[in-house]
């Protein structure tokens, strides 16, 4: 079996303004992400030889990708994955390119989230099951990890709410350098601490923006890409991991980790040839939802040692100057989270870093990207992806 | 010999200061997500505590507010019991004497040899009309016993019935408050009346005189009229009479004669009689004898420790949101439009996990794991799975979360709980005090109202912290 690495090229890519669109339509923002990368390939729609389409809620089948361009009669799947459907879509489509079944592809994914009432998209989801259970705002499933890492690590409230502050005042920052974020504004650690409780001991400045966009990618063979321009990207290893809701049914899962972050990144690395990440990782997107879980993934992915991200927060090691900056696009917590649209979203931001064109916020000589997508409250799927320059 | 074998009782941990409601004491208030279905079970469990529950052949649920017009109590109160599924259910319905009609049918039925032991609970929920004076004499609360007629601790011997035809207090299906006439009319022409007449009827019937009994029972629509009942035949209010809780309970409608007859047994000694005395449409009078038997039952938790067990309420608008008087969502912890729906055919298939908190205990591994999977999450055997009863699991809190978006019960508390002997689930937290929430908390089960959506009320467990050890 040979692996993915440096087998698919993303030669172009396009993202929309993310915010509360009030007047923009879900095919309004498919088109202009699409619009925006097959530009970036420098290639025509009539190129695309199939698609895929990551959305938890905001279109029905292929055909949500297909009417907006036009795109006529070629294969297209609607990718569901809940957030991380849009790492998903853009996996599945390497493996079609990898495997020589399709040779130019794209891939959208999109959210309309401000389409359903104050963004509640759960109350459309598919049953499968009576839902006679706790039924609560995602911010509740997060916060139980930081109760538990606090408590297990002996941080006392205010100081790990403090130490957690100290990511979103960081994405915030990074959000101001990015003018398509939905959230930008500089913050202080006093005003996350003292913003409106949401899920204890998370405030409204511990969660993500809710918001509409979209983001789409051109994938393609290393062969084609040269063909077509000199600045593309590779794919060096993607890892997807989805779990069995094992938190919720062993008692010894220990909300201080998400074991499907873990299995995911060591798939990914493992493609990519990684072996020191924190020292070979360049630049991180990663799935900061919630503060806390941004904390964990520090460890999850092997950046800081377990028990120790507090120390690498404190240091700054994770921000724009530092020695691993991590969303440099202001993240979830700042570009905003339009759910399907999110994978794409962080892959756009480390296509413009590895081909320098992030301006004001360029992080200099990375070579190597990280993307890591969540998909659902812990428990479900989780996506790490790793990219490169060519070789 | 056929009688009461087990005995419990259910009283809200929350009460309301009548000062609010310009009375003197308190009384007795169900949780925003407690109904006279969810007390009935908390009672029920009590009651049962432990026993066999295979050998129970028949569920009696008394209550004059049933959640539901059409659609029995007793089917629910059964299941959430996790009573036995060959079972017969009834309830019995729109009268304040339904508690006792439900335990008379129940000695009826294991000495007519068509069960071997029954269950009956009584609970209410009764609301009065904001300020008038039902408001003020109201309470909520809930009883059950077990009749059999094996290891009997107390005999029930005789009773005499009356009926009768009286607009005394009455709740069409349009009122949402319950009506009555004037006090004396209710007082003098029915409580007094019909109650000289039952409890005549029985001394003359058991040959017994006032001084035979080591207490008399008496249902309380207020708190004065008992002791002119009781004085009125020729009982000693003061040595004979059972105190009807007025001052920390209230009258908790067709539970309220049960309630009573604990709080005598939780006094009792063997070779006690006692006379129970309930009202409503006419009056049973029931002659009761306690047996040796009283002491093998007499750890559970009874009257008085659920009467100690309590936290105020100190503001009126709380209450009124809590019965669903000031927000139309106010009887689930979140509003409508926040909620998705409920699949009913899944509920229905999910029942025994729902309603009986049946986890399901891997053959291979031991490990319990709720809800009941088909491939075991730990050693991955499959289809091997025993269900254990949850329900009356004490559990510990390994994380939580507090959910501050919710409309009542704020800020919602989310726990992850593990039972004691294996098992974990998450839970909505009810009955806490938010600021002494942590992980490590003991916590314990409840059977709630979870939601109200497209005309059906949800019930689950929930969990809340041990409330008398």
């Amino acid at each position: 079996m040979e692996e993915i690495k440096d087998r698919v090229a993303i030669v172009g890519m396009g993202c929309t303004q993310f915010g509360e669109l009030w007047d923009k339509s879900p095919d309004d923002l498919v088109l202009e992400s699409c619009l925006e990368a097959i530009e970036d390939a420098g290639i025509e729609p009539k190129d695309i030889k199939a698609g895929w389409f990551g959305t938890e809620t905001s279109g029905n089948s292929g055909t949500a990708l297909a009417r907006p361009l036009k795109l006529e009669y070629i294969p297209i799947s609607r990718v569901e994955n809940v957030c991380c459907s849009g790492t998903d879509a853009l996996r599945n489509a390497a493996h079609a390119v990898a495997a020589g079944v399709n040779d130019i592809v794209l891939v959208c994914g999109m959210e309309k989230l401000k389409d359903h009432y104050a963004g509640f998209t759960w109350t459309h989801m598919p049953q499968d099951y009576s839902r006679v259970v706790v039924r609560a705002m995602p911010a509740n499933f997060f916060a139980k990890f930081a109760t538990r890492y606090f408590h297990h690590y002996g941080l006392g409230m205010d100081e790990g709410r403090k130490t957690l502050a100290q990511i979103s005042v960081k994405n915030h920052h990074n959000g101001t350098l990015s003018p398509k974020a939905h959230l930008r504004r500089e913050i202080t650690v006093e005003m996350v601490l003292k913003s409106p409780m949401i899920a204890y001991p998370l405030t409204l400045f511990d969660a993500c923006g809710m918001s509409d966009g979209a983001a789409a990618a051109i994938l393609t063979t290393p062969e084609i890409a040269k063909t077509l321009k000199k600045d593309y990207i590779s794919i060096k290893g993607i890892g997807l991991a989805s779990s069995a809701t094992q938190p919720y049914l062993h008692d010894d899962y220990d909300f201080l980790h998400m074991e499907e972050n873990v299995i995911a990144a060591q798939r990914a690395y493992a493609q990519a040839g990684i072996k020191d990440p924190r020292k070979e990782i360049d630049i991180a997107e990663v799935h900061d939802c919630f503060s806390i879980h941004e904390f964990i993934i520090y460890e999850d992915l092997g950046f800081s040692p377990k028990g120790k991200a507090k120390e690498d927060v404190e240091a700054g090691t994770f921000t724009l100057e530092g020695e691993l900056p991590v969303n440099s696009d202001g993240g979830l917590k700042c570009f905003g989270h339009p759910l399907g649209a999110s994978g794409i979203r962080m892959i756009y931001e480390v296509y413009n870093q590895l081909l320098e064109r992030a301006d004001q916020r360029q992080i200099k000589n990375a070579r190597i990207g990280l993307t890591h997508n969540l998909g659902g409250t812990p428990g479900p799927n989780s996506t790490v992806a790793i990219f490169g320059r060519p070789d | 010999m056929v009688g009461i074998t087990s005995y419990g009782v259910y009283i809200p941990l929350w009460r309301m200061d009548r000062k609010l409601i310009r009375m003197r004491g308190e009384k007795a208030i169900a949780h925003f997500d407690e109904d006279s279905i969810t007390m009935a079970v908390a009672a029920g469990m009590n009651c049962l505590n432990g026993s066999e529950r295979a050998s129970v052949d028949k569920a009696f649920f008394a209550s004059t507010t049933f959640p539901y017009r059409e659609k029995q109590g007793a089917s629910l109160v059964a299941a959430a019991c996790d009573l036995p599924h060959s079972i017969a259910t009834a309830d019995f319905a729109n009268s304040l004497k339904g508690g006792t009609s439900a335990l008379l049918s129940a000695v009826d039925a294991v000495k007519g040899k068509s069960a071997s032991r029954v269950m009956v609970t009584a609970a209410d929920t009764r609301l009065g009309a904001p300020m008038e004076d039902f408001e003020r004499t109201s309470g909520d609360g809930a009883a059950a016993f077990v009749i059999g007629d094996k290891d009997v601790a107390v005999s029930i011997e005789a009773s005499h019935s009356v009926s009768t035809e009286i607009m005394d207090v009455w709740r069409t299906q349009h009122d949402n408050f319950v009506r009555s006439w004037e006090s004396r009319f209710v007082d003098f022409a029915g409580y007094q009346r019909m109650g000289a007449e039952a409890v005549g009827g029985l001394l003359q019937k058991c040959n017994m005189k006032p001084a035979d009994f080591s207490k008399v029972v008496f249902y309380a629509p207020d708190p004065r009229s008992p002791m002119g009942l009781a004085k009125r035949l020729g009982f000693d209010p003061k040595t004979q009479l059972q105190d009807p809780l007025f001052d920390a309970l209230g009258n908790t409608g067709t539970s309220f004669p049960l309630i009573l007859l604990a709080a005598a047994l939780d006094e009792s000694k063997p070779g006690d009689s006692i006379l129970l005395l309930s009202y409503g449409d006419g009056a049973d009078a029931i002659l009761l004898r306690v047996t040796e038997k009283i002491n093998d039952i007499k750890n559970r938790k009874g009257v008085k420790q659920y009467l100690d067990s309590k936290r105020m309420i100190n503001d009126y608008p709380t209450y009124l949101l809590w019965r669903g008087l000031l927000h139309p969502d106010s009887e689930q912890v979140y509003y409508t439009k926040f909620q998705e729906n409920t699949a009913v055919p899944a509920m229905w298939r999910e029942r025994n996990q729902i309603f009986r908190l049946h986890g399901g205990k891997c053959r291979e591994c031991d490990a319990i794991q709720f809800p009941p999977q088909r491939v075991c999450a730990k050693c991955h055997s499959m289809g091997e799975f025993d269900e254990v009863r949850l329900s009356d699991k004490k559990g510990t809190v390994f994380t939580f979360s507090m959910d501050y978006t919710s409309l009542v019960d704020f800020p919602t508390v989310i726990p992850i709980v593990d039972f004691d002997g294996g098992g974990r689930a998450e839970f909505y937290m009810t009955d806490r005090d938010a600021e002494k929430v942590d992980v490590g908390m003991q916590v314990e089960m409840t059977f709630r109202k979870l939601f109200f959506d497209e005309g059906i009320y949800h019930y689950y467990w929930k969990v809340m912290p041990v409330r008398i050890q």
